[in-house]
């Protein structure tokens, strides 16, 4: 299992891997939000912790496609799925490598970001907070929209679309969260049910993800 | 150790391409698959992989014992020859790849990254991890596709020294390989009759 979370944040470190796709991505949309809606300071601060929370979103969402098919066009996924690792281990694994070279650049990141966005002082811990809880629900979500559609030549269009509707709890509970963090509110329901999500999608989903790929590497 | 196969239909797309093929593979031994292209000899190395289902029959004693080898290698052209192999070796709870190294000669050549190999040099790779597997059965799709007259000969030579230290192989290819210990079997008499009772429905297909 080390050997292939290594491999893989081997891979997405090298030239042509994709790794800070998704955080140039983030950094492109929240740098541009202020110049597209305005100086106004006070509509900035209320809008940020959504905005931030979107782009995070998306940037996850653009990185999805390459996270299993480069290794089915290959063939390491038939090799995976004859190795003695499980392939619900395999793609939590790869799940878990997604994370740390997307999602996680993401969760730090995002502060500086949130300067650009005016956001207030007391939001900065939650936000932070909210994208370390939720990002790794959109990773394992994410993993099973890649297996889902891991046989498509050019199947980015149907993996958003199936994916999107998956992130909608996770982002409600995720910008809920950040959204009452910087307004200074209490902030535990929707931090509750957003590591909630995280807690059973991470616990759920790779079964879901290993049924589907057996499926389509038939 | 013996591998078993028994009445084995399979289908591709859903409708059988071959139907109740039977043989019984035992340690040492090594089985060449034969047919014309398209006769199913990649779905049977499947079926038996357990990349998918048989529509009727049993493989016995397969579980955890095979190295797959197919078409392409699962090789990652940004990885040195050397971390590709420690790769699939760490997968399979090995650590040792210089014997594979060895095998295929591939020591000169192992600092070098996978992307820049020549296709018959990839395929050695592919082979050679084979051998890191610590597997017993060796399921190979024509593996000597892209070989040249010397890399068969290392090939055949690594295959028979697997067999030699109680291996088995099932081999899918169109040239001799000059394997002594090989047994033949023409997959062509089992071609499968598309008719419906033989189970063409959409459950077979899902």
């Amino acid at each position: 299992m080390n050997a292939l979370l290594i491999r893989d944040i081997r891979l997405a470190v090298r030239a042509g891997g994709g790794f800070g796709l998704g955080l140039a991505f983030f950094l492109i949309v929240i740098v541009m939000v202020p110049f597209a809606v305005g100086a106004d300071t006070g509509l900035l601060s209320k809008t940020a912790p959504g905005v931030l929370w979107i782009g995070a979103l998306l940037a996850c969402l653009l990185s999805l496609d390459r996270l299993l098919a480069l290794d089915f066009e290959d063939g390491t996924l038939d090799l995976l799925a004859t190795a003695p690792l499980p392939l619900e281990a395999a793609l939590s694994v790869k799940a878990l490598a997604h994370w740390i070279t997307t999602g996680l650049p993401l969760v730090i990141a995002a502060p500086v970001l949130g300067v650009l966005m005016n956001l207030p002082t007391q939001g900065y811990g939650w936000l932070v907070l909210s994208l370390l809880l939720g990002t790794p629900a959109l990773s394992v979500i994410g993993t099973f929209g890649a297996a889902l559609t891991v046989g498509i030549k050019r199947g980015g269009l149907l993996l958003s679309l199936l994916v999107l509707p998956l992130y909608v709890p996770t982002l409600i509970f995720g910008a809920e969260a950040a959204r009452r963090g910087a307004a200074g509110a209490d902030v535990s329901t929707p931090m509750l049910l957003l590591a909630g999500i995280s807690a059973a999608t991470i616990a759920l989903m790779p079964f879901a993800s290993a049924a589907v790929l057996k499926v389509n590497l038939r | 150790m013996t591998l078993a196969v028994t009445n084995l239909t399979i289908a591709r797309g859903g409708l059988p391409v071959l139907a109740d093929v039977s043989f019984v593979l035992e340690t040492g031994q090594a089985l060449i698959l034969r047919g014309p292209n398209g006769v199913g000899k990649t779905t049977l190395l499947r079926t038996i992989a357990g990349l998918q289902p048989s529509l009727h029959g049993t493989v016995s004693g397969a579980q955890d014992q095979i190295a797959y080898a197919a078409h392409s290698d699962g090789l990652k052209a940004k990885l040195s020859v050397t971390e590709n192999l420690t790769f699939w070796a760490e997968v399979f709870g090995q650590s040792d790849i210089s014997h594979a190294l060895k095998a295929f000669e591939l020591e000169n050549l192992s600092d070098r990254l996978a992307g820049t190999l020549s296709a018959g040099q990839k395929r050695r790779l592919g082979l050679a991890r084979l051998l890191v597997t610590g597997r017993p059965i060796w399921v190979l799709d024509e593996p000597t596709v892209s070989l040249d007259t010397a890399s068969v000969a290392m090939f055949a030579a690594a295959v028979e020294a697997h067999l030699k230290s109680g291996g088995m192989a099932l081999i899918a290819t169109h040239i001799d390989l000059g394997i002594e210990q090989a047994s033949v079997l023409d997959v062509t008499p089992f071609i499968a009759r598309n008719d419906v009772a033989m189970g063409s429905s959409n459950e077979a297909f899902l």
